[in-house]
């Protein structure tokens, strides 16, 4: 996987080294910017509220004086 | 052979990717978040404060100022926690709503439950760690410590009566007396959630606060109630 990422890059050693930190700089922004918090409401530790918006948490029938 | 060599090569650079990309979620949770989360909420402040005026002056219109707080929109900041045990500066807003994103921009008030300083329940949650964790040092506050909820028509001012740890699920900590639901509400009281134990969410820290006061924000905060605690062991 890598290494045949590496035989695609081109030029010498040199830009294949600042391409390739380029191309992880990018992976990063992708998994900050738009992966990480489209996936953060599904994680388990992040409820803080009673009767939580989290499905796991929800109780099965919401009491009555929840609002 | 080379087949095989192949392949766990390749199964050996996905599992390695994987735990690079765990490694990175868990620094954007835990890191990131904060940074975002700390800069947008500084911005709210200081949009609230400017949109609140100064204080010490007469107040312009606004005859009720509960009447317009409880017309507040869902996801829209409009009152500032100060917390003095958190320090001098902590300033955190109050936005209605407690869905998750909400919980991002701040402390966020359960609709339904009463407005700070009105007769019932003012119940908000609060992150305990990511998201510029307001609540983060919950578990300091003491008996007595002052809240000071800050709105456009005054300052609220409640201190620390109690505090419980609860399932997620005990929703009668928010009721409008809290832990009697279905009680008549005769005082003014505030209710902060946050995720307990810490980097957990299987349990929630909530504390009780009262009403001690509700200064018109025509006569200013006294600095006395925004006195720092000394630190206490125990």
């Amino acid at each position: 996987m890598y290494g045949a990422l590496w035989r695609r890059l081109p030029g010498p050693w040199p830009v294949k080294v600042l391409l390739s930190l380029v191309l992880f700089v990018l992976v990063v922004a992708v998994c900050f910017l738009w992966l990480f918090p489209a996936i953060a409401p599904y994680m388990p530790f992040n409820g803080n509220s009673v009767r939580s918006g989290l499905p796991f948490l929800t109780p099965v029938t919401p009491p009555t004086s929840a609002i | 052979m080379k087949a095989l060599r192949w392949g766990v090569r390749s199964l050996g650079e996905v599992f390695i990717t994987v735990g690079l990309l765990l490694f990175l979620f868990i620094a954007w949770q835990l890191w990131w978040t904060d940074v975002t989360a700390n800069r947008e909420q500084t911005v709210t402040i200081h949009a609230l404060e400017k949109g609140f005026g100064p204080a010490g002056l007469p107040e312009r219109g606004n005859p009720d100022p509960v009447a317009t707080l409880t017309k507040v929109p869902f996801g829209e900041a409009f009152a500032i926690m100060r917390i003095p045990r958190f320090g001098a500066d902590y300033a955190r807003p109050v936005l209605q709503g407690t869905d998750p994103d909400t919980l991002t921009k701040g402390i966020a008030h359960y609709p339904g439950t009463a407005f700070p300083g009105q007769i019932g329940n003012f119940a908000v949650a609060g992150h305990r760690t990511t998201y510029g964790k307001p609540f983060s040092d919950i578990e300091l506050l003491k008996k007595g410590d002052i809240i000071v909820v800050e709105t456009k028509a005054s300052y609220v001012v409640y201190a620390v009566d109690r505090y419980v740890i609860v399932t997620p699920d005990q929703v009668e900590v928010i009721a409008p007396v809290p832990q009697d639901p279905g009680a008549r509400p005769t005082q003014a009281w505030l209710t902060m959630t946050a995720c307990h134990p810490r980097y957990s969410a299987s349990q929630r820290y909530v504390v009780f606060a009262k009403l001690v006061k509700k200064i018109p924000r025509a006569s200013g905060l006294p600095a006395s109630f925004m006195a720092v605690p000394a630190q206490t062991v125990g």
